[in-house]
C-alpha cells in the first residue's frame, strides 16, 4: 500500500568531503527501501530532480566556511521542520576547523596564485553555531546505521537509540586489549563517543576521536594519561587536533595538554 | 537555438560546481565551468604534522576515494625515507585500492552517469522500472566497500593503512570469505560491458593527451611510471617539469596544463588507451566480446573503460586473495630522516599526484597534491568549447542535459580539487 503523504526529505552539502552523503549512499541493502518510505526531494549528489520545499527533514552535510554558506544555512533551516547535523563537519567543522588553529590569510597567501579571487571566512564553524538545529549524528564518516535509526526515530515521533558511552566500552566488547595501557599508544578512545565500533583500537592503533567528544567526559583526569603516551612533544594535541579539534571539549583538551607541556 | 546553457549546480557529481555557456552570432562566447566548492587549505594543515597523521588527514580530502589519497601519502612518504614495502603490503594496498575502484566504478556507471544515458534523472526512477538492476549495482557496489572494510575497519576513510604498511594485517579467512561475492560480481561487472556497450552515447570524438600511470607487468594503479599519449614515459619525479597549475578566476579549483600550455586528460580512458595490453586476460577477453576496444576518443565513453575496469578489479581482487599469505611484522620499522618524495598513483578518477618534504624527526615541512579532477578541469572547459557548437541548435532541454552529461561523464570530484594546492605563481 502506497502511503498518502510521504514525508519528504532534503541533503544539503557544505564544505566537506562528501562522505556523508556517500554513506547514505552506501546503504546498499536499504537504500530503494528506504525511498519507499520517504520522499527524496532533494539531493543533489543523487539525483537531478528537485522538488520544492518545505521539506520534513533536513539533513545537512559539511560546516560553515564562507559568507554564501551563513546565509544558505539560514534559508535552509526556514525550510526544513526538523534539522539534522550530519556527521562531524556539520556537528564541529570538521578537519577543515584546523585553520581555526593557524592563521587563514597566511594559508590563502600559501596556496594561491591570486588570494584575491578566494572568498572564504578565516574559521569553519558547525551548523548549530549559525540556526538551531533539531538532533546531530556524529562520525568521520557518520554510521550509515545511525543515519537509518535517527530517520525512522523522527518519523516515529520519538528520540533515536545513539551511544551515550565512549569508545572503551566498544573496545571492550570485541574483547580488545587496551592500546593505551599495553601498547602505550596515545589513544583518545576514553573521551570519545561511541559509534565507529572502535575500529583504530581494533587495528592496533590509538582512536583519533573521529565521533567527537564523549558528553560529559572526564577530560580532566584523562589529561595527564594521554601526556604520558606521547611518542613525541606535542602528539596529544596533534590527536585532538585532527577531525574534532573545534568541538569545545576537544579545544578545552588541547588546552589542558598545551599548559601541562609548559608547565 | 540556445543562447546561453546555464547550470547552476551540476547533479550527480561529487561536490559543488555549475557549468556557463554564452553564444554570440551562433558560436560559443564564453565557457566556464564553475567550482564554488569552498576551499579547505589540506597542504596547509599538513605542514608541522607528525608523517603517520598525513593519510588519516589526505584521506578527508574525498569520501568516495580516499584509499587514492592514502595510498599517494604512504607511498610519497616511504619514498622520502627510502623505505620499500613488502610483497604482501603491496599486494594488500593493491587489493584495497580494488575495494575503492569497484565502488566508486560502480557508483558512477549506475548512479551517477547511467542515468543520463538511460533517459532517467537518478537510479531512485531508473529503479521505478527496472529495479534488478539497480539492486544487483547496489550489490555490486556493496562488495567493493567489504574489501573497503575487511582491510581497513570501514568503507569511508578506512583506518588502517600507514607509512611502512598496516596497522593490522587483516585476517586470511575473512578475506577469503568475500570470494564467493567477488565471483558473482565478477560475473555482473562482464554483463555491465555488455549493456555499457549497447548504450546510446552523444557524438563527440575529441584529440586527446592522454596522461596514466604505467607498469609494465599490470594495469598500473599503485606504482609505475607516467605515460603520456604526447611524450612518452617520465618517470614520477619529472610529472611536475612537464604538468603545471593555473589559478582562474571563476574556479577554487587550480586547471592543470602541460608545459606547452595544453589541457591534458586523465582517467579511466587515459588509462584505457593506454595500458590496454597491461589488462589481465578476463577483462582483455570481454572487451573484444562487446566490440569495445581501445582506442575511444569519445568522452561519455569513459563509462565502458569504468566497466572494463570494474572487471579488471573484480578478477585482480580475487586472484590477489589466493596469494594473500602475511608472516612477516604488519609494518617495516622506520628510520627518520629529513627527505622529499613523490609518488602518483590511480585514483578511479585519475592520476594522484602527493609530493612531501620531510625532516629529521619525521614531520612534514611541505605537501603538494595534484588531484584528478583539478588536472582535467581544463579540458573540461575545452571539450565544451568542441561540444557547444554540435548543440546551438538544439531545444534548450536537450542542449542543457548533452553539456551536463559531458561533465558528470569526468565523474569529476569537486571536493578533491578543491582542496588547495602550493606554490605555483602564476604572473601574468
Amino acid at each position: 500500500m502506497t502511503p498518502i503523504h510521504k514525508p519528504s526529505i532534503a541533503v544539503y552539502k557544505f564544505s566537506s568531503c562528501d562522505g556523508c552523503q556517500l554513506s547514505i549512499l552506501n546503504l546498499e541493502d536499504d537504500l530503494l527501501e528506504l525511498t519507499n518510505l520517504i520522499e527524496i526531494a532533494f539531493f543533489l549528489e543523487a539525483r537531478r530532480r528537485v522538488l520544492p520545499g518545505p521539506y520534513d527533514i533536513g539533513l545537512v552535510e559539511g560546516s560553515v566556511t564562507t559568507e554564501e554558506e551563513i546565509e544558505k544555512i539560514k534559508e535552509i533551516r526556514h525550510d526544513c521542520k526538523f534539522l539534522i547535523a550530519l556527521g562531524t563537519c556539520a556537528t564541529a567543522g570538521g578537519v577543515q576547523a584546523l585553520r581555526n588553529f593557524g592563521d587563514v590569510e597566511t594559508f590563502t597567501q600559501n596556496v594561491y596564485a591570486h588570494p584575491e579571487f578566494i572568498q572564504t571566512l578565516p574559521t569553519s564553524s558547525s551548523i548549530s553555531d549559525h540556526v538551531h538545529i533539531d538532533a546531530e549524528l556524529w562520525g568521520c564518516p557518520v554510521d550509515k546505521f545511525q543515519v537509518v535509526g535517527m530517520i525512522t526515530a523522527v518519523l516515529q515521533n520519538r528520540s533515536p537509540n545513539l551511544p551515550d558511552y565512549s569508545v572503551c566500552l566498544e573496545c571492550k566488547r570485541h574483547g580488545n586489549i587496551c592500546t593505551m595501557v599495553t601498547n602505550g599508544s596515545a589513544c583518545l578512545g576514553p573521551i570519545t563517543r561511541a559509534g565507529c565500533g572502535a575500529i583504530c583500537p581494533s587495528m592496533n592503533r590509538g582512536c583519533y576521536g573521529c565521533f567527537g567528544p564523549l558528553p560529559n567526559a572526564e577530560i580532566e583526569a584523562f589529561i595527564p594519561h594521554l601526556r604520558a603516551s606521547e611518542r613525541y612533544p606535542g602528539e596529544g594535541v596533534n590527536l585532538l587536533r585532527t577531525i574534532s579539534g573545534n568541538a569545545p571539549e576537544f579545544i578545552e583538551a588541547a588546552e589542558l595538554l598545551m599548559r601541562a607541556e609548559d608547565d | 537555438m540556445v543562447n546561453t546553457i546555464e547550470v547552476a549546480s551540476l547533479a550527480r557529481v561529487e561536490g559543488e560546481g555549475g557549468l556557463y555557456i554564452s553564444y554570440k552570432d551562433g558560436k560559443p562566447n564564453e565557457i566556464k565551468v564553475n567550482i564554488y566548492e569552498p576551499p579547505r587549505f589540506f597542504e596547509a594543515f599538513l605542514e608541522g604534522r607528525y608523517l603517520q597523521d598525513v593519510p588519516d588527514i589526505t584521506a578527508r580530502i574525498c569520501g568516495i576515494c580516499p584509499v587514492a589519497y592514502q595510498m599517494s601519502a604512504v607511498r610519497a612518504l616511504e619514498k622520502s625515507l627510502a623505505l620499500e614495502m613488502t610483497a604482501q603490503t603491496r599486494l594488500l594496498r593493491n587489493l584495497l585500492y580494488c575495494g575503492e575502484w569497484i565502488e566508486s566504478h560502480v557508483l558512477h556507471i549506475y548512479m551517477l552517469q547511467g542515468p543520463d544515458l538511460t533517459g532517467h534523472e537518478s537510479a531512485i526512477s531508473l529503479a521505478e522500472v527496472a529495479p534488478e538492476r539497480v539492486t544487483t549495482a547496489l550489490q555490486m557496489k556493496k562488495i567493493g566497500n567489504q574489501i573497503l572494510k575487511v582491510i581497513g575497519g570501514r568503507s569511508v576513510h578506512p583506518v588502517n593503512a600507514c607509512v611502512g604498511g598496516w596497522y593490522r594485517w587483516p585476517e586470511v579467512e575473512k578475506l577469503e570469505d568475500l570470494v564467493p561475492d567477488l565471483n558473482w560480481g565478477l560475473e555482473q561487472a562482464i554483463e555491465t560491458v555488455r549493456w555499457a556497450a549497447t548504450l546510446p552515447y552523444p557524438e563527440l570524438e575529441v584529440d586527446y593527451e592522454y596522461v596514466a600511470l604505467h607498469h609494465p607487468d599490470e594495469y598500473a594503479v599503485l606504482e609505475g611510471n607516467i605515460l603520456s599519449s604526447r611524450i612518452g614515459m617520465i618517470t614520477e619525479q619529472d610529472f611536475e617539469s612537464h604538468y603545471l597549475e593555473r589559478h582562474v578566476e571563476h574556479s577554487n579549483a587550480l586547471h592543470s596544463y602541460t608545459e606547452e600550455n595544453q589541457p591534458y586528460l586523465v582517467g579511466p580512458l587515459a588509462r584505457y588507451n593506454l595500458n590496454f595490453e597491461q589488462l589481465g586476460d578476463t577483462a582483455k577477453h570481454v572487451a573484444a566480446d562487446a566490440g569495445v576496444e581501445p582506442p575511444l576518443h569519445n568522452p561519455y565513453k569513459g563509462l565502458i573503460a569504468r566497466a572494463v575496469e570494474t572487471v579488471e578489479a573484480f578478477d585482480r581482487a580475487i586472484r590477489l586473495i589466493k596469494t594473500y599469505q602475511p608472516a612477516e611484522p604488519s609494518t617495516l620499522p622506520i628510520e627518520m630522516r629529513a627527505g622529499e618524495g613523490v609518488a602518483a598513483t590511480e585514483a578511479p578518477r585519475g592520476l594522484l599526484y602527493h609530493r612531501y618534504r620531510i625532516n629529521e624527526f619525521g614531520f612534514v615541512e611541505n605537501a603538494r597534491i595534484v588531484p584528478p579532477t583539478a588536472q582535467n578541469l581544463a579540458r573540461m572547459e575545452a571539450d565544451l568549447w568542441q561540444l557547444a557548437p554540435l548543440v546551438y541548435e538544439l531545444p534548450q532541454e536537450e542542449a542543457t542535459l548533452t553539456c551536463e552529461h559531458l561533465l558528470r561523464a569526468y565523474d569529476p570530484c569537486i571536493s578533491c580539487a578543491t582542496h588547495f594546492l602550493t606554490l605555483t605563481i602564476d604572473k601574468t
